[in-house]
């Protein structure tokens, strides 16, 4: 729903450089992979992406103008770890999306506004398959159970632009499939733009429509963090890219990780 | 180990098998460490039970001995002695004033801890949360607190008295001020360990400041309050008493240090046990009131 450019950003703490020469423009509706080894700076991208960092240089434009340097509703985001509250039950947690958009002095909304806010909250949670567990907190919610959660709150606080760390990073494979399903059919249902960061190079290519990868291409053997990563592959899917090995190979020969025949099997699944 | 032992076990099952009824099963001897022995209901009760047990039989032996030598000895009274003490105290109206005296001192003493640690919470949990959450609050207020820690209560304790008299509020404000601080500090800290992914999820979803203290910060900071509270109650007791033994007409550690001229064991014992058991009932019910108010922080005792 919302376009993305990033032009020329760099990012350091102190003297290390983590990001550097970032250029990438997302159309609205676009689905982005972002994928690269392990401390390249992803996670540092889209926490920029998401306000909660700044670049030290460089621009980002999210939609209409540069980005509000917080966090905001434009902006959904599904973390990892920590990805839903841990004080507030399932139902809560979702209630809370309308609780925080009114703003009032109480934090809290009342009368028709809560039954309404309550309805909807109700048809989320059987949209993702948590009705059953609508009284539970998330510690006594399985891994996929949370991440779900986690979906759909955001999801109730309709941003433009959806950003997600790893958010199945820590489910088993079969959830993760189920995940993947359920991921798809909400994007298409709400359309809004997507960046996901992960390390499963099967799963980047299975829901994105555009796979980033994220590396160093330079070096300095005495300063290791002298340089930053960049996007050294933009990859663009249609059905034929999506199901070559040859592209996929080729990601995950620059990424170093996962192995293409896993891979190829989580992107057909 | 455990191999040897269910081997032996099948053995013992085989050899058993003349008809009648299959043999109980020897359980394998397994010994675990130390710190992995299980410890039974039962079992921790006694254990749990058997330092008061020996400090109660010490005390006995001694107090009989004593007595023994000289019936009219004060520094050990027996058990009937001191409950004698203690019901008169709680029963019978003083000669002069015509007060239950013990529930008059209890009175006053637990509206005067309630007051210091009330106020103090309420400073822990606005202070704490302004410190902990808002970096100019921080910036402005932090380095003042944490130099008001280190400064030592009960040297405050003349100043108080000099500058708010020998009234309640003296006593009040030190115990405000004697535990404020530290759990300001503790708050604040626990504010500041908050996730940032939870904070940044809050302002997605369109928390502004106010309502994410409201519905994030407060929630969450509030085992944390309430443990606070529960560790503060022990410097708190130590300043109510020492500012009751100074400056008071009533009050528990007004009455100990009063009959401590008189040598009086038999009161003071009694009263320290009182105090003691105050102390505990406080607790347990800050235990329960947190289970009360955060379930989700009580896993395991929800259950
Ligand atoms: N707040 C920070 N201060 C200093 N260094 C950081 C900070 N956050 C991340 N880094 C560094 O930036 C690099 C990239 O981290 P991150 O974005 O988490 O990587 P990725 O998500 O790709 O695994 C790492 O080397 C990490 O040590
Ligand atoms: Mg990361």
């Amino acid at each position: 729903m919302s376009r993305i450019v990033v032009h020329g950003l760099e990012k350091s703490y102190g003297d290390a450089r983590v990001l550097e020469r970032v250029n990438v423009t997302a159309e609205a509706g676009e689905f982005l992979s972002l994928v690269g080894a392990s401390g390249c700076g992803k996670s540092t991208f889209l926490r920029i992406l998401l306000g909660q960092e700044q670049q030290s240089s460089g621009v980002v434009i999210v939609g209409d103008g540069p980005i509000v340097p917080e966090p905001t509703p434009q902006r959904g985001i599904v973390f990892q770890r920590y990805s839903v509250f841990p004080h507030l039950t399932a139902m809560q947690n979702l209630l809370l999306v309308e609780d925080f958009r009114s703003g009032g002095p109480f934090g809290r909304v009342f009368g028709a506004r809560r039954r309404k806010a309550r309805q909807e909250a109700e048809a989320m949670l059987a949209r993702v398959g948590l009705a059953h567990a609508r009284d539970l907190y998330p510690a006594s919610l399985s891994g996929g159970m949370q991440q779900r959660l986690a979906i759909a709150q955001t999801l109730l606080g309709r941003p433009q632009i959806l950003l997600l760390d790893e958010p199945f990073g820590a489910l088993d494979p079969g959830i993760r499939v189920e995940m993947h399903d359920l991921l798809t059919e909400l994007w298409t249902e709400h359309g809004m733009t997507v960046v996901m960061v992960t390390h499963d190079i099967g799963e980047a290519f299975k829901l994105g429509t555009r796979v980033l990868v994220f590396d160093k291409v330079r070096h300095d053997p005495q300063f290791p963090s002298a340089y930053g990563a960049t996007i050294t592959y933009d990859l663009r899917l249609d059905r034929k890219t999506r199901a070559s090995s040859h592209h996929l190979a080729k990601v995950a020969a620059m990424v170093g990780t996962t192995r293409p025949e896993t891979a190829m099997a989580t992107t057909a699944s | 180990m455990l191999v040897k032992g269910m081997s032996a076990r099948d053995e013992a099952s085989e050899t058993g098998g003349e008809g009648t009824t299959r043999p109980s099963r020897p359980r394998p001897k397994v010994r675990l460490r130390m710190i992995n022995a299980k410890v039974s209901r039962g079992s921790a009760l006694f254990l749990g039970g058997l330092p008061f047990l020996f400090v109660a039989i010490v005390y006995l032996i001694a107090s009989a001995q004593r007595l023994a030598v000289n019936p009219s000895d004060k520094l050990l009274p027996s058990p009937a002695q001191m409950w004698s003490a203690f019901l008169d105290l709680a029963t019978v109206p003083d000669r002069r004033s015509g007060d239950l005296i013990l529930w008059v001192d209890t009175y006053a003493s637990l509206l005067r801890l309630f007051a210091g640690v009330g106020v103090a919470t309420f400073a822990a949990l606005s202070l704490g949360i302004a410190i902990g959450f808002i970096p100019r609050v921080r910036a402005f207020l932090l380095p003042f607190v944490t130099v008001v820690c280190v400064i030592p209560p009960l040297a405050l304790l003349p100043i108080l008295f000099i500058a708010l008299g020998l009234g309640e509020t003296a006593k009040i404000t030190l115990i405000a001020v004697g535990v404020a601080p530290v759990m300001v500090r503790d708050i604040a800290n626990r504010v500041m360990e908050l996730p940032s992914e939870l904070v940044a999820k809050a302002q997605t979803l369109g928390g502004n400041s106010w309502t994410m203290v409201l519905r994030l910060v407060l929630p969450q900071v509030m085992p944390r309050l309430i443990t606070c509270v529960r560790l503060a109650l022990g410097p708190a007791w130590l300043f109510l008493i020492a500012a009751e033994a100074i400056a008071s007409t009533e009050g528990l550690g007004y009455r100990i240090f009063l009959v401590r001229r008189y040598l009086s064991m038999d009161v003071i014992l009694p009263y320290v046990a009182w105090i003691t058991l105050l102390a505990v009932i406080t607790d347990w019910l800050l235990v329960r009131l947190s289970q009360a108010m955060s379930p989700w922080a009580h896993p395991l005792e929800a259950r």
